[in-house]
């Protein structure tokens, strides 16, 4: 920019701060360069420290020695740390259960329900509650004895038959589990009736009047429609799963058993301070995370090739009101 | 459903009746399970510590006035500093990331230059790495600039701008039409003017999804809370709880009580503005 103005005359600051382009950069780079150091201060920069810590043997504070790859050996080697990753299988399940329950409560609740208002707000307001929160109220949940066993020791079972929720190894993930299924599940419900809502009213009058039942109903207008939306979901469930971390962390600290991955690692930088092996840890799941953001992008593009990419439709849109105008324009000027 | 059944009285048909009593047979259901940890805290909160011992967690208490735990709770765990603090971080950071991410939204929308794609990428890629794993460096950064422990620091620290309201005010920022920048320009508005006078007072109901979206997010993050603020004195509502950690970890009545008192806030808020929570979910996952 700067040079096309030089061309024509000796360059000239106070000029060309004062002409149209001049504060165009300039109210671009005034705008932009606050939230771009944040970013880099706190994301890029942490994450070029992040792979160069994980090539030393180093804690907070001390001294560091360059160790090559051992780190990542070790993430690979080591039993707790690479084998915590296959707790994410449960929370995968977690996740997809997580799914089926929203998506139906979410098609109920877009038809006429009485009290539907109170149900999705009852439904969706364990989002609203911090992890810690959670925590206590789930210990407590599940303590030997109190609420769960309660419950169901009405329907019938007996206490002596029934496990430690979260000391016995063979259904504490589970617990762990259902708790952040009760933690999300409202969310992603608000979220299908978001999408629910935007398909076209008049197809349900159509389908009424053809007779369709409500189960044709949702095979045949709403899931189509919110099938973009239900991918994406499922796609963030994995990733998510991966990095699961809050419910195990503050309810049972990752004891027996429960530690899933950011768990361990979060143990190994901030208790044992090994930063060196925690960084390569965390180098290796963003790895994976990233890895399964690109198979995503490539997934929409061959399943949902005719569906909007947000990019395009972007464009495309704009494109289209300009040309819209452009023809309205030119009507009224024909009108004259 | 209920309607139809009602008006169309003879030729009730078999299905429609299923799928009634289902529908809300479904619906109590699962909101049982969504309320059911709650209510029994809630219980357990009023109950006196001899109650709490002697009976069954579903037996309601004795008197729903006993709200000594609630006293009790709020003074070991210096609640009412928590929750200024919690209002100072949120406050603070609410007003810094609107302004940074509205005029960040206003540029990327408005104006092509070299590298408009390149930020909008850095600010995606970024989206995807998760905070907890991030934390492990960002800990050593932190600690270099010296603002582990102050409040300052970890306002500083969630400053960052999220993509989600970047993107919700980049949504919003298309439907504003460009003409009226153009008869700004016209009028001889500086770009400042613009953004100023026209474009934030436009974007209002954006900034408040964004505000409530990242409300909720501050006012509950936990793990990067309980890293960055250790002290006392700085703690904030979510981590506030974390006193009960250790010597009183089997007081339930006392903890419950904590608990209830630091949701009641986000339970308030929620009453009072669901219909732009819900709709600041929706925008918010649409791109995110």
């Amino acid at each position: 920019m700067a040079a096309a103005v030089k061309e024509k005359e000796p360059f000239n600051l106070a000029k060309w701060a004062k002409s149209r382009k001049g504060q165009q950069a300039l109210i671009c780079a005034a705008f932009i360069i606050i939230p771009l150091l944040l970013l880099f201060v706190f994301t890029y920069l942490p994450f070029g420290k992040m792979v160069q810590f994980s090539f030393f043997k180093m804690k907070y504070t001390g001294r560091r020695t360059y160790v090559g790859l051992q780190n990542y050996v070790d993430v690979f080697n080591r039993k707790d740390c690479f084998g915590a990753l296959k707790l994410c299988l449960y929370y995968i399940v977690g996740a997809l259960i997580q799914l089926v329950i929203a998506l139906f409560l979410a098609t109920i609740l877009s038809f006429k329900v009485k009290g539907g208002n109170l149900f999705k707000g009852l439904l969706f307001f364990p989002y609203l509650i911090s992890g810690i929160a959670i925590g206590f109220i789930f210990k407590f949940f599940y303590t030997r004895g109190f609420v769960f066993d309660t419950i169901l020791q009405w329907c019938g079972f007996k206490l002596e038959n029934l496990p430690y929720w979260l000391k016995d190894t063979s259904v504490n993930n589970w617990s762990l589990v259902a708790t952040s299924v009760w933690r999300y599940m409202g969310q992603m419900m608000v979220l299908f009736i978001g999408a629910i809502m935007s398909v076209d009213a008049e197809l349900y009058e159509a389908a009424n009047l053809d007779g369709a039942n409500k189960f044709q109903q949702f095979i045949h207008i709403i899931l189509p429609s919110i099938k973009t939306i239900v991918t994406l979901n499922i796609i963030l469930a994995i990733t998510g799963s991966l990095s699961a971390f809050e419910q195990p962390f503050v309810i049972t600290g990752g004891a027996n058993g429960t530690g899933t991955y950011f768990v361990i690692m979060n143990k190994v930088a901030h208790t044992s301070q090994k930063v060196g092996l925690a960084s390569a840890m965390a180098v290796v799941l963003l790895a994976i995370i990233l890895i399964c953001a690109g198979l995503q992008q490539l997934f929409f593009k061959f399943v949902f090739r005719e569906a909007d990419s947000d990019e395009e439709s972007y464009k495309a849109k704009k494109a289209r009101l300009k040309a819209e105008k452009r023809a309205r324009k030119a009507m009224a000027k024909g009108g004259k | 459903m209920a309607t139809m059944t009602s008006k169309s009285g003879k030729n009730i048909s078999v299905g429609a009746v299923v799928w009634g009593v289902l529908k809300y047979f479904v619906l109590i259901f699962f909101s049982l399970c969504a309320v059911v940890p709650l209510i029994t805290c809630v219980i357990t909160s009023f109950k006196t510590q001899e109650e709490y011992q002697t009976t069954s967690v579903m037996q309601l208490p004795h008197s729903f006035l006993n709200f000594s735990n609630y006293v009790k709770a709020f003074t070991t765990a210096n609640m009412g500093r928590a929750f200024i603090n919690s209002v100072i971080v949120m406050v603070c950071v609410l007003i810094v990331s609107v302004i940074i991410g509205t005029q960040l939204a206003y540029v990327l929308d408005r104006f092509k230059f070299p590298g408009n794609g390149v930020i909008r990428s850095l600010f995606l890629i970024a989206s995807l790495l998760p905070a907890v794993a991030m934390q492990v460096t960002v800990f050593n950064i932190m600690s270099f600039f010296h603002l582990v422990n102050h409040l300052y620091g970890y306002i500083i620290m969630s400053c960052g701008t999220d993509v989600i309201s970047i993107y919700i005010f980049i949504q919003f920022m298309e439907n504003i039409s460009v003409s009226l920048d153009e008869s700004a320009i016209v009028d001889g508005a500086s770009y400042w003017t613009i953004y100023w006078k026209i474009i934030l007072p436009l974007l209002k109901p954006a900034i408040v999804t964004a505000c409530i979206l990242k409300g909720v997010g501050i006012y509950n993050e936990y793990y990067a809370a309980q890293l960055y603020l250790q002290d006392k004195q700085i703690r904030t509502m979510a981590i506030s709880l974390y006193t009960f950690v250790g010597p009183m970890g089997s007081q339930y009545n006392l903890i419950c009580a904590g608990v209830i008192i630091s949701l009641l806030p986000a339970l308030i808020v929620f009453i009072l503005c669901q219909k732009q929570i819900y709709s600041g979910i929706t925008a918010g996952a649409v791109k995110g």
